[in-house]
């Protein structure tokens, strides 16, 4: 190859790249506003202040558990524990705040430090252990779900008693400075998690330890990199931000329901998929797992305002997940 | 004589790339037509268009006279164009009738299948061939030149006039190789017209009716096999006279010793293995297929465990039990696979280039400096003139030699001491061979110490300061670099030699 085509083809290049890189954003974006126009278009009690808010609000915790689940799937893991790990930290904070009486400062870092615990346990049994991710998750799923029952005995803890506690997901921050725009906290700590994974995804070691596992994981660990801690520590982290989502999720019922959390996890792995993260690991990206999230949210939202009957919801967002992974399979061909 | 293919002004481009340039080819009735090039040259985008993967951005295809645009691969079998390719395409867990026939099985009324009539017709077509196989054998359970032998058969129960067989030899011994020419034979004399690519010379010379060199995207040129000389080819494959410069061997007898193992062991491939390297060293291990020396290195690189033995690097003993605990004493491997072992394909220059040395870049928190990684890659593709439009380029996009290259920069970027290359030429092509041995030498001239595993005696010869020979995970001796292929040979089957000894004085005792 002659040097004047190499000094010539960079930008070229670049050019192409980058725009090949965001093509899914881009689709999976404008598949959201194409959504909103049309809801807003079919009914006009769709495009409302107070009604962008709820679809906001019912994202955060999907929108939460989505990121955790984005994580360990672009290592070409999966987790099939987030929905029941959240429930299990939900219940532990529960434990901690309303039985033991403890404040929030030491409550609620006390329940984040049992989500970052227990998903080091999952990275544990894929890491050490070589169990499949799917079975170890799908394991845990349960371990949770059985524990969770068993520590409250079946029945919710209330935290009527932690004052506060509640404005963690339904207080408002920014409606407290502008008072124009009450947005919930809920909302306002989906997007920091987001930001700060993004910024954990695309700039730091870890990040990049993330994508290298899925892409070539034997790779990896020839370069002498310690490839079973890295795995457990992105186990954890996930682990930690599930913790985030029962805290979320505890904060706006004002309670932890034990029994709920299992079918979270479809959810997450739904919004992550739509979003263009590749089920085979080494591809993925936060914006558009949240933008993922958002697309299932404001389908449930739209749908109901239109009155359709909830089972049809249910039908149309598992088409939109079909529709989604075709989108990107035909952009690859 | 009737032309089955008739190639002209084909054109190609990829993103950033001129692939083919004007490129001409044809094929006879009845003939076997060799594609030469290095790797990188476009034999292989040229043969897929012509079997339907890839279209064309310009010229003119004719097959069997008529003007032709293959969009799928289908079109093409169907336009009797038959394809066999370097990694074989079969489904193991079916039969072998059951492969040839996928997607087109003979069949009675509601899609019932007709078993009998299946293995018969696939019994006919190995008659045709001349070939004995058992076409109700699950494939998985064949060796690979029986393997082929099938995709052939698949290619032919399409009533393909036109074969296209890719490195067809890669995977076979002698005796396998010579059934597959008896078939091109039968073949030929059907008046099946087969485009031959392959890098083995003395193939090529003995089973080709002409030969066509590809060079860079362009046609070079078409000779008759029968008056051209291999070194006449290869100076056409590489566009001058290689000179094939001596090795100078350094005197490291001053020199400190860098890295010594004591006999190590793991299973049948490494056995009592012990030898020292030097500083500036360039070691070289030589031996047949599985004679164990990637064992060897994977061993001291830690990727498998040791059953016993000791290491020291720089006269200190080291534990080391996985690989991130040998490049914490120094020591880098190259794999011969790197694909699948070296880069990560999918992942940028820069990032690949860093991985190993990932954390220098990293401040509090883990957070990268991308600015010091992109000087840093940018460095080593200067030095060693990695040709890639830019370092965000993903490195399954560029050649051979190129990707070797990267691999070299992660390891010199992570400052190791001692370098284990794996088959470092496999897959690059003679020029940037060049540039390879260059770089080795100049490794060792700043006082690195190397291993290099190669299965190629030229290559041993031209890079190694010492030769160190392997047989049966022994290691059988060595030798000075001014050594012959004979001498290297002798001991590299030198427990072969001994055994067949040992069987020869029983039988005289026993007689």
């Amino acid at each position: 190859m002659s040097n004047s085509t190499i000094s010539a083809a960079p930008t070229e290049a670049g050019l192409l790249t980058s725009l090949k890189r965001n093509q899914h954003r881009f689709w999976a974006f404008s598949g959201l506003i194409i959504l909103l126009i049309g809801f807003s278009l079919a009914s006009p009690n769709f495009f409302q202040t107070s009604n962008i808010i709820s679809i906001l609000q019912a994202t955060s915790v999907n929108g939460v558990l989505a990121i955790a689940a984005t994580l360990v799937i672009i290592t070409a893991g999966i987790d099939l524990s987030v929905g029941t790990l959240m429930t299990f930290c939900a219940v532990i904070c529960g434990v901690l705040l309303t039985n033991m009486g403890l404040p929030m400062y030491l409550g609620i870092p006390g329940a984040l430090l049992a989500g970052f615990a227990s998903g080091a346990f999952s990275g544990f049994l894929v890491a050490k252990l070589k169990i499949p991710p799917f079975i170890a998750t799908l394991g845990m799923m349960l371990i949770y779900k059985g524990l969770s029952l068993a520590i409250c005995a079946g029945r919710p803890i209330y935290f009527n008693d932690t004052e506060g506690f509640s404005e963690i997901s339904t207080g408002s921050l920014i409606g407290y400075i502008f008072p124009t725009l009450p947005i919930p906290n809920g909302v306002l700590i989906l997007f920091l998690v987001a930001m700060i994974a993004s910024f954990i995804l695309t700039r730091t070691v870890l990040g990049r330890f993330i994508f290298a596992l899925g892409s070539n994981e034997e790779a990896l660990r020839l370069s002498g990199v310690n490839i079973d801690r890295w795995k457990i520590i992105v186990y954890s982290l996930a682990g930690g931000i599930c913790a985030v989502a029962g805290v979320l999720l505890a904060s706006r019922i004002n309670s932890a329901q034990p029994a709920i959390g299992q079918g979270y996890e479809l959810d997450a792995i739904a919004a992550v998929v739509i979003g263009g993260t590749s089920l085979s690991g080494g591809k993925g990206t936060m914006l558009g797992t949240v933008i993922g999230a958002l697309i299932i949210s404001v389908v449930a939202n739209g749908l109901r305002i239109l009155s359709v009957p909830q089972e049809w919801q249910i039908v149309v967002t598992g088409s939109i997940i079909i529709l989604a992974v075709y989108a990107d399979q035909m952009r690859r061909n | 004589m009737k032309l089955l293919v008739d190639m002209v002004d084909i054109q190609k481009y990829f993103p950033g790339v001129h692939a083919l340039k004007s490129v001409q080819f044809d094929l006879r009735e009845g003939e076997v037509h060799a594609l030469m090039g290095e790797n990188g040259a476009g034999k292989s985008t040229l043969m897929k268009i012509l079997s339907g993967v890839y279209h064309r951005d310009g010229g003119v295809v004719k097959v069997l006279g008529e003007g032709v645009s293959f969009s799928t691969p289908r079109e093409a079998q169907d336009a009797q164009v038959g394809i066999i390719h370097q990694e074989l395409s079969l489904m193991n867990d079916l039969t072998v009738a059951q492969n040839i026939f996928i997607g087109r099985e003979p069949r009675y009324m509601l899609g019932v299948l007709n078993e009998a009539q299946l293995i018969k017709d696939a019994e006919q077509i190995f008659e045709q061939m001349n070939v004995a196989i058992d076409v109700q054998a699950e494939v998985g359970s064949m060796t690979i030149a029986k393997q082929q032998m099938v995709e052939i058969a698949k290619a032919l129960s399409y009533r393909s006039k036109i074969l296209i067989m890719d490195e067809p030899t890669a995977a076979l011994n002698d005796k396998e190789i010579r059934e597959l020419f008896s078939i091109i034979e039968k073949l030929k004399a059907d008046g099946v017209g087969i485009v031959y690519i392959s890098h083995k010379m003395d193939e090529i010379k003995q089973i080709s009716d002409r030969i066509t060199v590809m060079r860079d995207g362009e046609y070079v040129g078409t000779r008759e096999s029968s008056n051209t000389s291999i070194k006449d080819i290869i100076s056409m494959m590489v566009g001058r006279d290689l000179a094939l410069e001596g090795t100078k061997v350094p005197d490291t007898s001053e020199a400190e010793t860098a890295l010594e193992v004591r006999s190590l062991k793991l299973g049948k491939f490494v056995q009592d293995v012990s030898f020292s390297l030097k500083k500036g060293e360039i070691l070289g291990f030589s031996g047949l297929m599985g004679a164990g020396r990637t064992e060897v290195a994977r061993v001291i690189f830690g990727a498998d465990k040791r059953e016993s033995g000791e290491i020291f690097v720089n006269g200190q003993q080291r534990e080391i039990n996985s690989p991130s605990e040998a490049v914490k004493a120094g020591i880098g491997y190259l794999s011969e696979d790197r694909k699948h072992f070296g880069l990560v394909l999918g992942m940028d220059v820069r990032t690949n280039i860093s991985l190993a040395s990932i954390f220098d870049f990293a401040g509090i928190g883990g957070i990268l400096h991308e600015a010091s990684i992109g000087e840093a890659a940018q460095d080593y593709i200067s030095k060693l003139d990695i040709r890639t439009p830019s370092d965000k380029q993903e490195v399954r996009l560029l050649s051979g030699g190129n990707q070797q290259k990267v691999v070299i920069a992660k390891w010199l970027l992570r400052d190791c001491d001692i370098l284990i290359f794996d088959e470092p030429t496999r897959g690059v092509d003679i020029g940037a061979k060049n540039e390879i041995y260059k770089i080795l030498n100049e490794l060792a001239a700043i006082g690195k110490a190397i291993i290099v595993i190669s299965s190629e005696l030229p290559e041993i010869l031209r890079v190694s300061h010492r030769i160190a020979v392997m047989c049966e995970g022994k290691l059988t001796g060595f030798l000075p670099a001014q050594s012959s292929q004979e001498e290297i040979m002798h001991l590299a089957t030198k427990t072969m030699q001994s055994s067949t000894l040992h069987d020869n004085q029983m039988s005289e005792i026993s007689i």
